[in-house]
């Protein structure tokens, strides 16, 4: 495992204006986090989590401070160019799976790849939901899908790609226990064939246990 | 390119089959099935008038002249393809040769060659009065063809011999109808028809005759096009080419209102689908946030998602239209059946000059009242994936409502081509839109006080009206539109249909009695009163010519165009009266007071003083027996000539005009059992003129009931249309509702209760828009009836009241029951799914 930084930030700030006047969500962010390293976001609820996560994935701009990620800049970019740097490192969990419901299983994990005009899209899909076990579930709808294989074809469609940086957003906090649990080995499962970085935002104690390193906020700071 | 297009096809062909895309593609497929439909079958009903038109000729073109017509003429037509025929009109005396009675009259004989009429057919009877039969061919050589009018001062029969100049005729058919005889009251007497190669034999026409040579052509409309250039440089001075823009007034005038009709349905049709087509849209729109966002967040750039919304809302363009204008061929298919079943003539096959309309109704709907909506998804911030609350940056409202108004008033000017009906419709729009928002938003305030009473579902129902402010004015709005329309379709339009129908009842005059002297008034309306019960008007009827206007003489006067010169280049009909004739509007200026004795003054049809250049203010000069006179135009008259009673394009005031040498006419109408009652009167009155307008009338009559049927018909178009607005709106708030009620059921509310509740609001929203839609719907039958058809049409307080219930009952029933399925799904799976 190579110990190459993948994503950093410098000095990072997000505020937003609000009735109130203008509200403080995260102030100095500085963190490095290197290649194959898995890394808990964890904090209590309005701690900033998702936002620090929204800011590490590019979805979103920060008021102060820098992003890189996969050695760009994201700052320096566009939103396109942050869609183009998302479509060639990054992957996504998130808590409400965000199927596309019109779409079958196989179409949603294929959706990444016909983006990023790969080849062979279908045989990859269907391998893909193949590891996470659901290979006899490719023709169906999200609505067919109990919340656990939703969360299965999510996975799926996030490492179908190879990305460099997986984020998850709470991949558990809409399942009950057993189903949590087989997610979570499911996601360190895949990480490590993949090698893949991942970067979740969770409040499950357990699954924070189980990452390298565990990055804690509170009121929009670092704790540790 | 290739991903977007590939993306493209995959996301649509997955959006019709879960049914996204419904409402937005019934709709546009509605308004080009409609636009097609009237298109192809408007073009069909404008040849065939052009047909029906060239029968008033017997021809499709016709050179008249005082002079035997150019030899040259004739062989160039006939080089050109065309079918010729030759007719000769001159009045002489005709004389009864064997009845011993010496019964003598003037008679117009109407000499002609072989395959006379060109178009339409002649009209005979084997008896006086006795029904009609179309004829196959004209009089042989030696015998004659007489009006009913001829026999019967001649006191002649069938099988009679009549003289003419010096030649003797035998009597072998009653002529009942030319299709060329003239509807203007030129000729004044009676007709007799006879085969041209008996002229000579007569031996009556001599230099400075009365003698109007017609040579008749008929062919394709390319080839008589084409003639008709040649012609106008080979036309000697006193040639005139008669074409089928010389029609009859009646019966351009009630087809003409058809179209209206018509045309009208399908704007209606196309605008209620436009509005369906908006909020379709912005559901759709708001519905696939997530997957923009999501997709986004996958790498999607913006360039991606526009190509891809643009490539399928091509798509959805190029199906709608293609499907849309097969099944507009289809129902112009069943619309021409329809027509076909009662039409004086055949309509010509369809052509597709009209195919070309659905890909542009198709077009402009799109990119009017989707687009704006689908561009908004391009700018889906992709952080909605983590933050669903987020939204797009709202469109600029100039813009969505800007691009919107420019594809209606594309859309209105295509179909109606007349500046102010444009101003018309858009301005009425408009402003009836501003009045239901601005109605719907204080209804919606004024729910706010109310909701102390009732039940919890009813508080429930009526507070979410008041809590969901802008889309409950966007649905009041919504349902109102599509209620105003259903209330117009069957209220409204069955009243102005009926007031149409009842423009032209069963006792309609059919017959017009000409020549009248004074000193048989009493004579004519006694043998009325005996005969039939009653004595019918009596009308002046003067012959002048307009010699100047304006001062300036007409020889060197400038007129706006050519039809103005036809106007003036014949001896018109004129009357004067005290009182406005009920089938006439004053449109400008103002009509003389009933007891009006003063200066001379004068009022003109609209059309003719347009053609004349000619306006409220200005003076005309007329030549009546030897005699000028001079009068002020004071007012301009629109002159239902569809309504077949007498109608004059000049009218006087009464006063110095009664000393002028003029006659009388009168219309009345004569069931077919008492005809005999004019034979009587033509026996005892041989100077009267009678005009027979049995067909005319029933031609008109035709074209009344099949166009109200035709109607209906596409009058299903809107109803539809109609239907899938009420569909769009209700949709409008379903997502909210089924969160809502998965939320309602989770807090322990029950399915009756959460239902009874969205009733409740249903009912209320459906009971505002509905007395808002009866209120719009008075209004617009009002302002149709006045401005567009010419028609009668009274306001019902009833109406309003049926508004408000039919509201409240459709709105209800169909909101509810839309809606169930939402209430009725389990919450958690609601809730988990967001």
């Amino acid at each position: 495992m190579s110990k190459e930084t993948v994503l950093s930030t410098k000095g990072l700030g997000k505020q937003v204006s609000s009735p109130e006047g203008t509200l403080t969500i995260l102030t100095e962010i500085t963190l490095e986090i290197c290649s194959g390293e898995t890394v808990a976001l964890v904090g209590p609820s309005g701690a900033g989590k998702t936002t620090l996560l929204a800011l590490l994935a590019g979805l979103d701009n920060p008021t102060s401070g820098v992003v890189h990620l996969c050695g760009e800049n994201l700052g320096s970019l566009d939103e396109d160019g942050r869609a183009l740097v998302r479509g060639r490192n990054v992957g996504f969990v998130f808590q409400s799976f965000h199927l596309v419901p019109s779409l079958t299983a196989l179409e949603n994990v294929m959706l990444p790849l016909e983006l990023a005009s790969q080849s062979e899209a279908g045989e990859r899909a269907k391998k893909a939901l193949e590891s996470v076990g659901l290979g006899s579930r490719t023709s169906h709808y999200p609505r067919q899908l109990s919340g656990g294989e939703k969360q299965r074809v999510a996975i799926a469609r996030a490492f179908v790609t190879n990305p460099a940086v997986l984020f998850a957003d709470e991949p558990t906090g809409n399942l009950d226990t057993a189903s949590g649990e087989r997610i979570t080995e499911l996601l360190f499962d895949m990480n490590k064939q993949s090698g893949t970085t991942l970067v979740l935002v969770t409040h499950d104690k357990n699954l924070a246990a189980r990452c390298d390193r565990t990055i804690e906020l509170e009121a929009g700071k670092l704790l540790a | 390119m290739m991903t977007s297009l590939r993306f493209a096809l995959r996301s649509l062909s997955r959006d019709l089959k879960a049914g996204e895309l419904t409402v937005l593609v019934v709709a546009i497929v509605l308004a080009v099935t409609s636009m097609t439909a009237i298109g192809f079958f408007t073009d069909r009903v404008a040849r065939a008038v052009q047909a029906q038109a060239a029968e008033t000729l017997a021809a499709d073109l016709v050179i008249r002249s005082p002079a035997a017509i150019a030899e040259q003429n004739i062989t160039a037509g006939m080089a050109a393809g065309l079918r010729t025929a030759s007719v000769l009109d001159f009045p002489t005396v005709a004389i009864a040769g064997d009845t011993g009675k010496e019964g003598r009259s003037l008679a117009l004989v109407t000499a002609v060659s072989s395959g006379y009429p060109l178009r339409g057919k002649v009209l005979i009877s084997d008896e006086i009065f006795a029904t009609s039969y179309a004829s196959e061919d004209t009089p042989e050589p030696g015998t004659a063809w007489a009006e009913p009018g001829l026999m019967a001062r001649l006191d002649a029969d069938i099988g009679s011999v009549v003289q003419l100049g010096s030649a003797e005729f035998r009597l072998t058919r009653v002529l009942e109808f030319r299709p060329d005889q003239s509807f203007g009251f030129m000729s004044l007497a009676p007709t007799i028809l006879v085969h041209i190669d008996d002229v000579p034999a007569m031996d009556v026409i001599k230099p400075g005759s009365r003698v109007t040579y017609r040579q008749l052509f008929a062919g394709t409309t390319e080839a008589i096009a084409d003639f008709q250039r040649v012609l106008q440089q080979e036309l000697g001075q006193e040639e005139q080419l008669r074409t089928f823009k010389d029609a009859g007034e009646q019966i351009v005038a009630a087809i003409d209102r058809a179209k209206r009709f018509l045309t009208l349905a399908s704007l209606v049709t196309v605008i209620l689908a436009a509005v369906a087509t908006a909020m379709a849209s912005r559901r759709y729109a708001l519905r696939h946030l997530d997957t923009v966002a999501l997709l986004k967040s996958m790498g999607a750039t913006q360039s991606f998602v526009l190509r891809s919304t643009l490539i399928q809302l091509l798509l959805i363009v190029a199906g709608t239209a293609i499907v849309g204008t097969f099944m507009g061929f289809a129902a112009q298919g069943v619309l021409a059946e329809l027509a076909a079943r009662y039409t004086p003539f055949a309509l010509p096959s369809a052509s597709f000059n009209a195919s070309s309309l659905g890909l542009v109704t198709a077009t402009t709907i799109a990119i009017g009242f989707s687009l704006p909506h689908l561009l908004q998804l391009r700018t889906t911030p992709p952080l909605r994936v983590l933050r669903h609350d987020l939204a797009p940056p709202q469109l600029r409202t100039s813009l969505v409502y800007g691009v919107a108004l420019l594809a209606l008033i594309a859309m209105i000017w295509s179909i109606v081509q007349e500046l102010k009906l444009l101003l018309l419709i858009v301005g009425g729009l408009l402003g009836m839109t501003v009045v239901m928002v601005l109605a719907g938003w204080l209804l919606v305030r004024g729910f706010t006080r109310f909701r102390g009473g009732g039940g919890i579902a009813w508080r429930y129902g009526l507070a979410n009206i008041s809590r969901r402010g802008r889309e409950s004015v966007v649905q009041i709005v919504a349902f109102g539109l599509g209620l105003m329309v259903l209330l117009l379709l069957t209220v409204v339009r069955n009243d102005i249909l009926q007031d149409w129908q009842q423009s032209l009842p069963e006792d309609a005059p059919n017959y017009f009695l000409l020549n009248i002297e004074p000193q048989d008034w009493d004579g004519i309306a006694s043998l009325f009163a005996t005969e039939l019960g009653s004595a019918p008007d009596f009308l002046p009827l003067i012959r002048g010519r307009i010699s100047a206007i304006n001062g300036t003489a007409i020889d060197v006067y400038e007129f706006p165009n050519r039809e103005g010169q036809r106007y003036v280049n014949r001896e018109a009909n004129l009357t004067w009266t005290a009182t406005l004739p009920e089938s006439n509007r004053v449109i400008a200026g103002e009509w003389w007071p009933e007891d009006y004795d003063g200066q001379l003054q004068v009022s003109l049809d609209e059309r003719m003083a347009r053609n004349l250049g000619i306006s409220v203010g200005d003076s005309l000069d007329l030549m009546v027996g030897g005699e000028q006179i001079t009068a002020p135009v004071t007012s301009l008259r629109l002159i239902e000539w569809d309504s077949l009673s007498p109608n004059f394009y000049l009218v006087f005031s009464p006063g110095e005009v009664r000393e002028l040498p003029q006659t009388y006419l009168s219309s009345f109408y004569v069931a077919e059992e008492d005809r005999s009652v004019l034979k009587t009167l033509l026996q005892r009155y041989p100077e009267l003129t009678l005009f027979d307008l049995e067909v005319t009338l029933k031609q008109v009559r035709d074209i009344i009931d099949k166009a109200s049927l035709a109607i209906q018909y596409v009058f299903m178009f809107t109803l539809l249309a109609g239907v899938v607005v009420l569909l769009a709106a209700v949709q409008i708030t379903r997502d909210e509702r089924r969160f809502e009620s998965a939320i309602l059921h989770t807090l322990g509310a029950r399915r009756r209760q959460i239902l009874q509740g969205i009733a409740a609001e249903f009912i209320a929203l459906g009971g505002l828009a509905g007395f808002l839609a009866a209120l719009g719907a008075s209004a617009i039958g009002y302002a149709l009836a006045k401005y567009v058809f010419d028609l009668a049409y009274t306001i019902d307080p009833v109406l309003w009241l049926a508004g408000l219930f039919s509201g409240a009952l459709i709105v209800g029933i169909t909101g509810t029951l839309a809606t169930r399925k939402a209430v009725n799904e389990p919450p958690v799976r609601v809730l988990r799914n967001g």
